[in-house]
């Protein structure tokens, strides 16, 4: 017998979409991890936590190919590092390992007085799971370097070929410290790794990691000693359309860029933006041209200008930005919002979401149009990644 | 040998651990500060790390070891003895997280 398929009508299917898909909003914290859900239409939100009360949570991140398995990067001063791994969508967890250890001698990068120093493991900033192997998971760290694991965060390797292709001495730390915070794994070339420093640059691997190079032609930063040297620049944070995987965006220091030949050559697409200093920087589900990022004042005054929140957007790949304020503060307002504390769902209205120093998650279903705050009061917020489970 | 040994919250939960302290079974002798942690470590691989650097086994900066009102943090952990008191189970050996203010 043959089978007999039928395609329900466009609206009645996306309002099926949207009642039987869940969002999964992972917030990592200064004094812990919260986890938001909420079906497809995102007006409800449940917020479980505080997962690991009191700890330092600077990343979440889910599998593609499995959301029910979490990692999550755990720390304090006190008692350093652990790794934290979830099989049901965060309802319990395990630590598991939690040993990095650079490979062979470490060797030195620059002080921030310009001196060696020695390369010390202080924390993991960004853990990034394989998009075809849940057990696979990389870990970029402080002092940067960039670990993977095969078999789902019990053991870690530096894939050393980073930290030692060169540059490694001249390197030296934001005032963040020396963070390995972003890691970029292309879709259609398994064998390309893209990833960024905090003040040395972005890197570029074509063999699994085996081999680097960094990608900063066109980046000007013109408080280093050479402005527009091979390495030494600080990348906040890049971000890529899986549809165009040759084409990154880049929040720097000072400046919005872009490339269209994987890094090769950047283009400052800064534009009308009333500053282009900031930390996150996305790209649209469903839209590779369409940008947002959240101008902040200044290196020095790290809040939004004149106390007014404003996502900005771009649907130009940048240039001509837009402000987006319906629903942010527009009145006293001095958050911050770090690197890692934008993400975006892949509902067919493309969900936005960011967190702020101050407690707030900030949820747009509509591609930024307007905002609310999904949760709000929380510790400070460094991280925020979303699942977009069942759609 | 059973010693007990008190631990900071944090640890407490990580090891999931009912209490202000831990039982340990300590199996060589002497018992020095170093074979202590060696047997909480065992007893409780996921404090790997948390008290001691995983490679070099030095204390964590922010972390110090004191029995009997004595801080044993800035001494040999490998030939430092632990008191009679805490062999004998009478005092337990102190896990202490420095006091952050503010």
């Amino acid at each position: 017998m043959g089978t007999i398929t039928a395609r329900a009508p466009k609206e009645v299917s996306s309002v099926y979409a949207r009642t039987m898909s869940t969002v999964r909003v992972l917030v990592g914290t200064k004094k812990g991890a919260f986890i938001l859900t909420s079906d497809g239409k995102r007006q409800k939100w449940d917020v479980s936590g505080p997962h690991f009360a009191g700890w330092e949570l600077y990343h979440l991140k889910g599998s593609p190919v499995d959301p029910n398995r979490i990692y999550a990067s755990q720390s304090t001063g006190w008692h350093g590092q652990l790794i934290q791994r979830s099989s049901d969508g965060g309802k319990t967890w395990e630590a598991v390992g939690n040993k990095f250890a650079y490979d062979g001698v470490p060797g030195t990068h620059q002080w921030y007085d310009g001196t060696p120093h020695p390369w010390e493991f202080k924390r993991v900033w960004h853990l990034e799971p394989s998009l075809t192997d849940p057990d696979v998971v990389y870990a970029g760290v402080e002092d940067a370097g960039l670990f993977l694991s095969k078999d789902g965060g019990q053991n870690w390797d530096e894939l050393s070929g980073l930290r030692g292709h060169g540059s490694g001495p001249q390197w030296h730390p934001g005032a963040g410290g020396l963070c390995l915070h972003t890691i970029i794994l292309d879709p259609v070339d398994p064998k390309r790794i893209f990833i960024a420093i905090s003040a040395a640059g972005a890197f570029r691997s074509d063999d699994a990691g085996a081999t680097w190079k960094p990608i900063n032609k066109g980046l000007h930063s013109k408080y280093i000693p050479d402005p527009n040297a091979e390495v030494g620049h600080c990348v906040h944070h890049v971000a890529m359309h899986q549809s165009r995987p040759q084409t990154l965006f880049m929040q720097k220091h000072w400046d919005i860029m872009r490339t269209d030949n994987a890094g090769d050559e950047w283009t400052k697409v800064s534009g009308n933006l009333p500053t282009d200093f900031g930390f996150v920087i996305d790209v649209h589900a469903h839209e590779p041209e369409t940008i947002y990022v959240v101008p902040i004042k200044s290196d020095s005054e790290h809040f939004p200008l004149d106390g007014k929140l404003a996502v900005y957007r771009s649907r130009t790949g940048g240039n001509e930005w837009e402000p987006l304020t319906k629903g942010l503060p527009q009145s006293d307002c001095y958050v911050n919002v770090l690197r890692d504390a934008m993400a975006v769902d892949s509902m067919a209205s493309c969900g936005v979401y960011f967190g702020t120093s101050g407690g707030q998650v900030y949820a747009s279903a509509d591609a930024g149009d307007s905002w609310t705050a999904i949760v709000r009061d929380l510790p400070p917020v460094l991280s925020v990644e979303v699942q977009t489970i069942g759609s | 040998m059973i010693i007990r040994i008190a631990l900071p919250t944090h640890l407490r939960t990580l090891a999931k651990v009912d209490g202000n302290e831990v039982e340990i079974e300590v199996a060589v002798s002497p018992v020095t500060l170093e074979a202590a942690m060696d047997a909480l470590e065992d007893k409780y691989p996921v404090l790997r790390g948390t008290i001691r650097e995983h490679v070099t086994k030095k204390r964590r900066p922010f972390l110090r070891f004191f029995a009997c009102e004595e801080d044993l943090s800035l001494l040999d952990p490998g030939t430092t003895l632990l008191p009679d008191a805490v062999l004998s189970g009478v005092e337990p050996l102190f896990v202490i997280g420095a006091i952050a203010g503010g």
